[in-house]
């Protein structure tokens, strides 16, 4: 498959202006500091990967970029553009879209119910009912499915009856659609197999060449190896640095993310399994 | 691709049309329908008593009436309690609602002199108000609503018969229908349509007269009126509109909904207004019928209502479900209430066989689940 094949109503990117960016970001939940001082910038046609252990920090920063929590300081910029994001649709409106782990998709919808879900796409309305224009709703999923790769055989079958990765793909796919320039993807390869997880992965390279800017949040660092352009590493709220894909090897970013030295002591003994 | 991903050596895509997934035939996919079962149901008890009470008068005209008249009226709290279920709540209160909402028609027609129309105004406002209060505690405290709705469960009857006893001192308040006379209401909820025509098919013999001549049946009763109005609008909404789209959204999971945009508290809110209405117009048909409300009116409905919704494949966990199947669970209900008179088995079976009914049909649709959503 070509990368043209996708066709995203993305804007095509701007050289220069990144498209996130974020300066010393702190959030406080009470007395519990959970990011204390977190830069980060995400350039068009970049997979910037965020890594970091379970409390690093990484869900409170993505929920900040997503709108869901108000930051306790620090700027955050949008090409460019100060913002001050109220709730998740101020972001998407702004075309951030975020695409959670196990909150996608709906087993028990439709897949053109759950593609089209909050954004259905109205034929005619009646008083306060507008109704579905299901034909039109239907076509697009179909179409939107057989180029990521997955062969629907009716988009009325139930999302349910896809594998995990095909799941994460329609999700990533529905934001695409519906215009996010930004994507922020959740551990989207953490439940899933090895044929699955290239199959996301596959999708996450292309969009990236489609000029999207993808911020892709894993705690697995060969997935965000294969994908990722820059790497950020989150440590108990700080960031430990973000290294080019050319600056930093596999094996450093693994003993980064862990913080160092502990995790070589647990190494060896594990004889280099970790 | 400019270049290579570390990982990946296939070129291209796999085909992901699985040789491990069965080709799925149209009956498998009629299968899949959440209505099945209550349609299967619907041919098990027409065959019941079509062999056992075929001679009884069953299926002539007036007692195919009284079986319609029966099954519309839980059709009307039926279709509530099944949006709302797709929705991914309950609403225990609906029976106490019937009965409260019948004293806020008959205590400020009789006791207060209103006019009867406003106070059938004045009932629905006052239900949908409760409606709003159940949506609006549920969503904004995050508790289940099987627990919020059994509190105005208990609450709403109890206020039914203290306002009742306080205002008129007892606990029938009878005089409605005087009060109300030839007014637009008493049509609306208790008057029947089609008369010229059950007229016409009395004079040709196509069913029985009454002695004087009258037809057996004089016309359609409002209440299958309202039940099949309220099951279509219900109906197209869920199957054809964004809110009803958003209502499976809600009930699938309501947190993936909201990431997606949905407004889930106002869609809950709405829904539980919506089967206040539905209790509401079983309560108007009632009093308007019977000319009184009594503080017991509704008893036990909110239960035939969800059982009607589930035997109509509803799946307690929300997010799917039918109002067609609704609509014949609440049939089946009907049916067999009526039947079991017609057959003179005692009354008793009736809750007999609902509950075998009820169990019959959750291990049904959990089996259907698991095959929709392919979970093992």
């Amino acid at each position: 498959m070509t990368a043209t094949a996708i066709h995203a109503e993305a804007a095509a990117p701007q050289p220069g202006r990144p498209l996130i960016e974020v300066q010393d970001i702190v959030k406080h939940f009470g007395p519990v500091i959970a990011l204390a001082g977190v830069s980060l910038t995400l350039d068009a046609g970049e997979v910037h990967c965020l890594l970091g252990d379970n409390g690093a920090g990484k869900s409170t920063l993505i929920k900040t970029l997503a709108g869901v929590f108000r930051p306790t300081s620090g700027e955050y910029r949008v090409e460019g553009e100060p913002v001050f994001f109220g709730s998740p649709r101020d972001a998407l409106d702004r075309g951030i879209a975020t695409v959670y782990q196990d909150l996608a998709m709906i087993p028990l919808l439709s897949v053109t119910r759950n593609f089209f879900l909050g954004r259905e796409p109205v034929k005619w309305r009646l008083g306060p009912f507008s109704f579905i224009d299901m034909e039109h709703a239907d076509r697009i999923a179909r179409e939107e499915m057989r180029q990521i790769g997955i062969n629907v055989r009716d988009p009325q079958q139930h999302v349910g009856t896809l594998s995990g990765g095909e799941r994460q793909c329609v999700a990533i796919a529905r934001a695409v659609h519906f215009g996010a320039k930004v994507l922020i993807l959740d551990e989207p390869t953490s439940a899933l197999g090895v044929a699955q997880t290239s199959m996301v992965l596959k999708f996450v390279r292309q969009l990236r060449q489609k000029g999207l800017g993808i911020i892709f949040i894993t705690h697995n660092v060969r997935h965000a190896y294969a994908v990722g352009d820059r790497f950020t590493i989150l440590n108990r709220g700080r960031t430990l640095g973000t290294f080019k894909k050319a600056e930093i090897t596999l094996d450093r970013l693994q003993t980064m993310m862990a913080g160092d030295k502990e995790l070589q002591v647990l190494d060896e003994e594990l004889g280099g399994t970790v | 691709m400019a270049e290579q991903p570390a990982i990946i050596t296939d070129p291209k895509p796999a085909p992901m049309r699985d040789e491990r997934l069965a080709h799925q035939s149209t009956l498998r996919r009629m299968m899949a329908r959440p209505e099945l079962g209550a349609f299967a149901g619907v041919l098990l008890v027409f065959a019941f008593f079509g062999t056992t009470a075929g001679n009884t008068g069953m299926f002539a005209a007036d007692g195919a009436m009284s079986w319609m008249t029966v099954s519309a009226q839980l059709m009307i709290v039926a279709v509530g309690a099944a949006i709302l279920m797709v929705g991914g709540e309950f609403d225990l209160s609906v029976g106490s609602m019937i009965g409260f909402a019948g004293m806020m028609i008959a205590l400020p027609t009789v006791y207060f002199g209103w006019p009867v129309e406003l106070s059938v105004l004045f009932a629905f406002a006052g239900a949908l108000a409760i409606g709003f209060l159940n949506g609006l505690i549920t969503v904004r405290t995050g508790l289940p609503s099987f627990i919020v709705t059994l509190a105005s469960l208990y609450i709403l009857r109890g206020l039914t018969i203290a306002l009742s006893i306080l205002f008129s001192n007892r606990t029938i308040v009878s005089g409605v229908k005087e009060a109300a006379g030839d007014s637009i209401v008493t049509f609306l909820f208790a008057g029947t349509i089609g008369n010229s025509f059950f007229v016409w098919l009395a004079e040709n013999d196509l069913i029985d007269r009454l002695p004087n001549g009258d037809p057996t049946v004089k016309g359609v009763p409002m209440v299958i009126v309202w039940a099949l109005a309220l099951a279509v609008v219900a109906h197209v909404v869920l199957t054809r509109t964004r809110l009803g789209n958003w209502i499976f959204g809600a009930g699938g999971d309501s947190n993936a909904a909201r990431n997606v945009g949905v407004p889930v508290n106002s869609v809950k809110i709405g829904l539980f207004m919506f089967t206040a209405f539905c209790a509401t117009v079983y309560a108007a048909c009632q009093v308007f019928e019977f000319g009184s409300a009594a503080s017991d009116r509704g008893l036990l409905k909110e239960f035939e209502a969800i059982i009607a919704a589930v035997i109509g494949g509803c799946l307690l966990t929300g997010g799917y479900g039918s109002i067609v199947g609704a609509m014949f669970g609440a049939l089946i209900f009907g049916v067999v209430q009526q039947g079991i008179l017609f057959t003179g088995v005692p009354n008793d079976w009736f809750r007999v066989f609902l509950g075998a009914m009820l169990l019959v049909a959750v291990l049904f649709n959990n089996m259907i689940r698991r095959r929709v959503t392919a979970e093992r």
